[in-house]
């Protein structure tokens, strides 16, 4: 099979990680060669990162390019929309629909763009967005975004629901997994 | 396709960890720096393995190089930038040879995702006359590390093993093994091992004796591997690159892949080069394997199609070699850069407030706080180096003389002075510049991640350890002005600064607080802004903390973000900000 490519993309310190970690996890688990590439050090502080995840055959380049992803999975809108370009023509983006503001626009040196969500539709992109933060704090923690997406993401794979729920046990804290499996859940149903 | 059998996923720097302890390594010692540090940190898990951080990359490579000598396999690792202070150490090491094996991790960063520079490593190798093997994935890190143990006992010298972000920070399947561990015993050899010109004078012919020998090596070794496709097209290659070469051509080329990339072999190179039609080398950085073919007389293809700045792809690749490339959407919309920031309770971000409203030149150096350059704090004028803002402070002072030295700072952090900010103090003190010196005391290394250091009182595994008093060493050394605020108080450190400058002495500030990230740090409740009372003067936009914007004419706190830290609230002139008896909701 060709090299499937996953990309996870978000605002340093928002958990994206784990996610790459638990997908990492998932895949292998399925028999697939996978590598998985993350930015570490100053990006990290409250920057723009991006996690690729690739998964087949063989898989040979660590990275991801333009035009190459099969899925943007995004934690906020704005980097949705920064990474469109890297998305396949019949790729699919996951969005969180939450707006975390950039310093250009907190300092009031850039305008965050309106109606991007509508904006990333025109271009004639797959969009799937949904309000992540709210769901997260449904199933009991902010911080359960990443978990939320993934039980989206999980949609557009044909993969048995167990495998899924043993990459979880895996990778989160037995104290947290029965409010990660709530937030999968929330994710995969909304 | 049955990857999973006994394979495990991998980052590449845990993989050459594993190596090492593969490899029955004993002595580790190391300085921290992106994308090298969980090497260190990931091999400081293994209880069978002794490691350390040290002040810096110098120390800990001698430190490896006595417990080589001593007979035990020995190792350090540290970013390119951290190769160039240990550089003194290593080019002599060539010389004196190894007792137990010594490897040393160099990680380049193309593309410059966490660096000031983008040197390529490999001109250390040649320079120093050490071989030098890059593995291009997590499997041959592993792999790597462990044969170049066998390399450094063979050939006698220490072995550089070059990682790059691509395959330091990426993760992919390997395979592991057990741990074997030799022991040599320690043997007194005065001509080997003290480097005065008389003995070194007859180590220099060895060194050169031993590189030929390692071209031989280099000639017939699988390290260095031909992989023979359609022979229209040649291309040698090294490290991710070689990636980046599979992945557009598949087995459509011929591909030479070198993992010994110093020194570079020559017969092999010849005999590739006469089966192919046209040659080509890909190599991230310089053209150091284009430059060696090149002087055995061989037509090749290099630079003239790749760049010699930041990291390549599958793209830049096909493109440079007229391959299509997939079609790709785009927005027309403005995107905001979001750019690194400062983060919420940051303690840099008083200190640095405080320099801006009194007009400072701050001269800086490596670490979180370089964030302090950043809008709208925009407050360090100059980054070098590590050490770099001390030395440099002190010339700025001597030529500008006295109206500088009252408005001009060096800003350093914790861990940066131990590794080389103490020098430069020391030439303050004895050279008599007026000097103001901040060390902004976070309390841990914290840009790499949260590494301990001499500072802190704890060692690489959490353990107590010995703890340098800062302010005992900086009156140790001739500073009779050291003075100790917290960032988190305006009012302080600007009483503090300006007595500083102004007074004829040199003069150290310490500001001191933890890392807002540490575990261990209490935070407060997140503030909230009384909106009958913010007149939406923007006054506490001037500190550029991520947890503040503007909503509807109002000052707005993000409470997920917010550790109620209190530096906006003294910068509001009404009074807006107010404590939550609430904890963090989020």
């Amino acid at each position: 099979m060709e090299t499937k490519n996953i990309m996870i993309v978000g605002v340093g310190g928002q958990g994206s990680l784990l996610a790459s970690k638990l997908l990492g996890h998932l895949l292998m688990s399925q028999g697939y060669d996978v590598k998985v590439s993350e930015v570490h050090g100053m990006s990290q502080r409250g920057g723009s990162v991006v996690t690729y995840v690739r998964y087949g055959e063989k898989v040979y380049s660590p990275v991801i390019d333009k035009g190459e992803a099969d899925f943007i999975v995004s934690f906020e809108a704005l980097e949705a929309a920064r990474w469109l370009p890297y998305l396949k023509k019949d790729g699919q983006i996951v969005t969180n629909t939450q707006q975390i503001d950039p310093m250009p626009v907190i300092t009031g040196a850039a305008e965050y763009p309106k109606d991007l969500i509508e904006k990333l539709k025109a271009t004639g992109a797959r969009v799937d967005a949904l309000d992540c933060l709210s769901l997260a704090t449904q199933a009991g923690s902010a911080k359960a975004v990443n978990i939320v997406l993934l039980g989206r993401l999980s949609h557009y794979f044909d993969l048995p629901a167990e495998a899924w729920m043993k990459s979880l046990e895996a990778n989160v804290p037995a104290k947290f997994l029965e409010m990660n499996k709530k937030a999968f859940e929330l994710g995969k149903n909304n | 396709m049955d990857q999973t059998k006994n394979g495990q996923l991998m980052l590449g720097n845990k993989a050459v960890a594993r190596g090492l302890y593969e490899a029955g390594v004993c002595f580790i010692s190391s300085y921290p720096g992106t994308p090298s540090t969980e090497v260190t940190e990931e091999a400081a898990k293994y209880d069978e393995i002794y490691c350390e951080w040290a002040p810096n990359e110098k120390v800990a490579m001698e430190s490896a190089f006595g417990a080589s000598l001593a007979g035990r396999r020995a190792f350090c690792a540290q970013k390119h930038v951290g190769l160039n202070v240990a550089a003194d150490p290593l080019y002599t090491m060539s010389y004196t040879g190894v007792n137990a094996g010594l490897v040393i991790v160099v990680a380049d960063d193309a593309g410059m995702h966490s660096s000031q520079n983008e040197q390529d490593s490999r001109h250390h190798a040649i320079a120093a006359k050490v071989p030098m093997i890059e593995p291009s994935d997590s499997k041959e890190a592993l792999e790597y590390t462990k044969l170049a143990y066998e390399i450094s006992e063979e050939f006698d010298t220490p072995v550089l093993l070059k990682m790059c972000t691509r395959v330091a920070h990426s993760q992919s399947i390997v395979e592991t093994g057990e741990r074997v561990v030799p022991d040599k015993p320690y043997e007194k050899d005065i001509a080997k091992y003290v480097m005065m010109p008389g003995n070194a004078k007859k180590r220099h012919p060895i060194v050169e004796e031993r590189t030929q020998k390692l071209i031989k090596y280099a000639e017939t070794q699988p390290i260095n591997r031909v992989e023979m496709g359609d022979t229209k097209i040649g291309i040698i290659t090294c490290s991710t690159s070689y990636q980046y070469v599979k992945e557009v051509f598949g087995e459509s080329v011929s591909v030479l892949k070198l993992g010994m990339t110093n020194p570079l072999p020559c017969d092999l190179i010849k005999d590739f080069a006469s089966k192919v039609d046209k040659l080509f080398v890909v190599e991230e950085l310089d053209p150091i394997i284009e430059n060696h073919v090149k002087s055995l007389g061989i037509e090749v293809t290099g630079k003239e199609l790749l760049p010699v700045c930041d990291e390549f792809s599958q793209n830049l690749l096909a493109k440079a070699f007229g391959k299509d490339i997939n079609d790709s959407f785009s927005i027309d919309e403005n995107i905001p850069a979001r750019p690194p920031v400062m983060c919420a309770g940051c303690p840099h971000r008083g200190l640095f407030y405080t320099l801006k409203k009194n007009n400072c030149t701050v001269l800086g150096d490596i670490g979180c706080y370089t964030l302090g350059a950043v809008p709208p704090l925009g407050a360090i004028e100059m980054t070098l180096c590590m050490g770099a803002s001390i030395g440099s402070v002190h010339g700025f002072n001597k030529v500008r003389g006295a109206e500088s030295e009252k408005k001009t700072v060096a800003v350093i952090g914790d861990s940066t002075f131990m590794h080389s900010g103490m020098t430069g103090l020391a030439n303050v003190a004895y050279n008599q510049s007026n000097s103001t010196i901040v060390i902004v005391d976070n309390s841990i290394t914290g840009m790499t991640g949260h590494q301990q250091n001499p500072t802190t009182g704890y060692n690489i595994k959490g353990d107590p350890a010995g703890k340098i008093d800062l302010e005992a060493l900086c009156r140790a050394m001739g500073f009779e002005r050291v003075r100790v605020v917290d960032p988190y108080n305006l009012k302080q450190c600007d009483e503090v600064l300006k007595e500083e400058l102004s007074v004829e002495a040199p003069s150290v500030i310490i500001s001191r607080r933890p890392c807002a990230l540490l575990k261990y740090v209490k935070h407060n409740a997140p503030l909230k802004v009384n909106t009958d009372k913010c007149v939406g003067c923007k006054s506490c936009m001037k500190i550029g903390c991520p947890a503040i914007s503007m909503k509807d004419g109002k000052a707005n706190i993000d409470n997920t973000l917010c550790v109620g830290c209190n530096v906006c609230s003294q910068m509001c002139p009404v009074g807006a900000f107010e404590e939550t008896a609430s904890g963090k909701e989020a």
